[in-house]
């Protein structure tokens, strides 16, 4: 049965817990929000928020949840099907530990269109290496002879090959100079609106999130506290003080330092 | 070194080719690795000392009938015990063989032993260790308790249980010394696994819809190579001294073949009055295994993932 | 002002390989004061290492040349090891970016800082656990006495970070180094770190070398930016400034990171110029 929305991504109660009885931790307590089709959404909070959960969760990498993740209006099964694979892809945040170290770029492009029963594989790999910005001289190096940003490259590349409608990214740019975060960011932007690509964009930088994604889920001890349009952000109008201490440490001024060391006990 | 100067016609377009900044196939790219790989262990003095006498070793057991100076069978009873001389480099043992010629022939059999062992214990230690250690559960339970098991006794003590139940001989000895030393390589290819199936890249390949037996194939076993060539070229040492131990022990070859070991055994009796009958063979064994762990450590040095 | 505690000229840091020789730092010139110095680059432009080389603890394959590198007025460059030791944690400071990684696991934090200020002052343990207990509440931790007692992993990391400021502070240097000190911590916890380290700067005096790679940053904290890039200083400017800055590449990072008050829908990409890597200095000539 389908939904009468056009929520591609919708999570309801999701929670996970980690380790068991009196040790036991809920990391993500019951988490309830909605990705429309074609929307690039984000989640942002600090480091132990659950944020990076909530992914593991939703791609299938963490089958021990709680809740129900529902695709395109049907639930998906805890253990996921290849043909979920074949529509949600995911970009990792370190492309220094993504990428297999004794793969050549070919190799890495050409499993997943082996995997997913495709054909005509050399003009795939070079048209993916056109769309991410790489010449297709880089398709017999190593991942060791890349920088960090066309290693990212790559990631995104073996991400898109296989044509998926939802990528979701975790802290994509985080590990790379500002730079080369401007160039992946860029491609990121491009690439959704050649590709008409839903994203889910998990960070912890404000200014990122606002530059990718229409709407932010603020995030804070497992919850999400508070979604915020980016024009929301921009003009500062949070209604949680959670938030609004967030904005304000991330905008930076000395006078927020000073709001923020009211607020938050040390 | 020599084996550039043979390729000298051809070295130039051959070396532009290695060198090239882009490679234009994946053929290109596997060779530079390797050229670069090369490249680094000459500067590993030790290491080239090492490979330089295994490759004499190699050498020596291929061409070991043209090297060889005398029959290796034929006793000649007039000229027993023979101190090394012009007409017998390493002099003759108590049979009045000469020993220069049964080491010659003896590397064949050192070789064969090491190298069917490494070829045995290798793949069974390799495949063992990553499906233990990349699906868990009790998989990993059963497989790490029969690696328990083996790992409980001492090599040559398993080595000299199963050659006692199978019998003598150097094919025995082989299974035997196997059987033995995958279990090693079992317990290093799974501790490597461990730490690598929590890597993004194999999180990347799940997400590709990959199986497991793919993943382990293809993401796994590539990264557990390395660490298990180095292992089992410093094992080929332990190997060694196994194999020539059980030929010490009577167990492995049989006399009159020239097994360094056996060699070693019957030498001992007259070890007082011609040191060259036990020298020879023991200083024989103890280059061989030195080359390896030395050509070992030199491996690892540019293999393992951990130092670049 | 009075003399500048670091003052270096033509530094160059170099790694001899078989094939080719890697320039790391070539040819920079600054100097500092009682003040706070941001220096900013990508990761590759040197600033770690002019930060190392200052205390000497550059890798051992690297070599150093500078026609001066001096720290109120003792010449490092012919310093001998034992004179090294002797400055490095008692007159210059290094706080590191992961409190994980410098603080000693297997030691109670309080024992620590104990050791790192009886390792300079010769002082008896009661004095020194009055002097730890006081610089724990100076870097603004609620229960000292607690604190003391614990071990590294059962601090969290802005606590831990704090804890090293802590113990780089205890000895009362006159020059503080710190390379990334706020980078693994997250955005509110910086906040009260940088202003925990602010205060303890200001009240004593003490200059500050704050190597990072987020300019917004060190433009908000510091007073004076140096910008590098492969190696060289293109800029040198007030903090205050920055937003005013005349150099391409500087102005390219700015221009580089995504902004909130000022949405734009694709970011700036700094194009390189290789005539910034040329030596201006005539007498050197361009260095390969």
């Amino acid at each position: 049965m389908k939904d009468s929305t056009d929520n591609l991504i919708e999570t309801r109660a999701l929670s996970v817990t980690f380790g068991e009885g009196a040790s036991a931790n809920r990391v993500v307590n019951e988490v309830s929000f909605h990705i429309v089709r074609g929307e690039a959404y984000g989640l942002i909070g600090e480091s132990g928020c659950g944020k990076s959960t909530i992914l593991q969760a939703l791609v299938g990498l963490n089958t021990a949840y709680d809740g129900a993740i529902l695709y395109d209006g049907q639930e998906v099964p805890h253990r996921r099907e290849k043909s979920f694979f074949r529509k949600v892809q995911m970009v990792f945040q370190d492309p220094y530990a993504s990428l297999h170290p004794r793969k050549i770029v070919h190799q890495v492009l050409l499993e997943p269109l082996r995997i997913h029963g495709f054909d005509q594989h050399e003009e795939r790999i070079s048209a993916v290496l056109d769309a991410v910005g790489l010449g297709r001289d880089f398709r017999y190096r190593y991942p060791h002879e890349l920088s960090g940003g066309q290693r990212q490259r790559v990631a995104i590349a073996r991400a898109l090959i296989i044509e998926p409608e939802t990528l979701l990214l975790d802290e994509p740019t985080s590990a790379l100079d500002v730079s080369v975060q401007a160039e992946i960011l860029n491609l990121l932007k491009k690439l959704r609106r050649e590709r008409k690509l839903t994203y889910l964009m998990v960070t912890h930088d404000l200014a990122v999130v606002t530059h990718i994604c229409g709407r932010v889920g603020m995030m804070n001890q497992g919850e999400i506290i508070e979604e915020l349009s980016a024009d929301e952000i921009r003009d500062l109008r949070a209604v949680k003080d959670y938030t609004r201490v967030f904005l304000a440490a991330s905008i930076g001024s000395r006078a927020s330092r000073s709001i923020s060391q009211e607020v938050l006990p040390l | 070194m020599s084996i550039h100067l043979t390729a000298a016609p051809r070295a130039g377009s051959l070396k532009t080719w290695l060198a090239a900044p882009v490679p234009a196939s994946r053929l290109q790219a596997r060779a530079q690795q390797i050229w670069r790989a090369i490249w680094r262990l000459r500067s590993n003095t030790s290491a080239l000392f090492g490979f330089a006498i295994i490759l004499l070793l190699l050498l020596m057991a291929i061409f070991a009938p043209l090297i060889a100076t005398h029959d290796i069978y034929a006793q000649d009873l007039s000229a027993r015990l023979q101190p090394p001389s012009r007409a017998h480099f390493f002099g003759t043992d108590e049979l009045g063989r000469d020993i220069f010629s049964r080491i010659v022939f003896g590397a064949r059999i050192t070789l064969y032993i090491a190298i069917l062992t490494a070829a045995i214990a290798a793949p069974v230690g390799l495949i063992v260790g990553t499906t233990a250690g990349y699906l868990g559960g009790w998989v990993d339970i059963v497989l790490m308790r029969i690696v328990d098991v083996f790992l409980a006794f001492p090599s040559l003590v398993l080595a000299l249980a199963f050659v006692a139940a199978l019998g003598p001989g150097i094919e025995n000895s082989v299974i035997a010394i196997s059987l033995a030393s995958w279990p090693p390589i079992a317990r290093l290819a799974r501790a490597e696994t461990l730490t690598i199936r929590k890597s993004d890249y194999v999180a990347a390949a799940r997400l590709q819809g990959a199986s497991s037996w793919q993943i382990i194939r293809s993401d796994i076993v590539p990264m557990c190579i390395p660490s298990v060539v180095v292992r089992i070229t410093l094992n080929m040492a332990a190997i060694i001294l196994t194999a020539a131990g059980l030929g010490f022990l009577g167990l492995g070859a049989q006399p009159p073949s020239p097994e360094w070991g056996a060699m070693l055994s019957t030498g001992r009796e007259f070890m007082l009055t011609s040191w060259w009958i036990a020298a020879i063979p023991g200083c024989s064994i103890l280059l061989a295994s030195l080359a390896f762990n030395l050509f070992g450590d030199g491996l690892r040095d540019i293999l393992d993932p951990r130092h670049g | 002002m009075d003399r500048p505690l670091i003052a270096i000229e033509d530094l160059r840091i170099r790694f001899p390989g078989a094939h080719r020789s890697n320039d790391a730092v070539r040819g920079i010139s600054f100097t500092i004061g009682r003040e706070k110095v941001g220096i900013v680059g990508e990761s590759g432009s040197g600033k770690s290492l002019t930060g190392r080389a200052i205390l000497k603890l550059t890798p051992n394959s690297a070599r150093i040349t500078a026609r001066r590198m001096e720290f109120d007025g003792i010449d490092l460059l012919s310093a001998s090891e034992r004179q090294m030791r002797s400055i490095r944690g008692n007159r210059i400071s290094m706080i590191l970016q992961d409190p994980k990684f410098s603080l000693n696991p297997l030691m109670r934090v309080g024992n620590q800082i104990i050791e790192a200020y009886r390792l300079h002052h010769r002082v008896d343990v009661g004095e020194a656990k009055r002097r730890a207990l006081a610089m724990l509440e100076a870097v603004h931790i609620r229960e000292p006495e607690r604190v003391f007692r614990q071990f590294p992993h059962e601090v969290s990391g802005g606590m831990g970070q704090r804890i090293m400021i802590a113990m780089m502070l205890i000895p009362e240097p006159d020059l503080i180094i710190a390379d990334e000190p706020t980078s693994a911590l997250d955005v509110t916890v910086r906040r009260q770190v940088l202003s925990i380290l602010d205060e303890l700067l200001t009240r004593r005096g003490t200059g500050l070398m704050f190597i990072s790679h987020d300019l917004n940053l060190v433009a908000d904290f510091c007073d004076r930016v140096l910008v590098m890039y492969a190696g060289r200083i293109m800029e040198d400017i007030p903090a205050r400034d920055l937003h005013k800055a005349q150099h391409p590449y500087t102005r390219a990072l700015l221009d580089s990171l995504p902004r909130l008050d000022h949405p734009v829908d694709e970011l700036k990409i700094p194009s390189r110029d290789p005539a910034w890597l040329l030596e201006d200095t005539a007498d050197e000539g361009a260095v390969a």
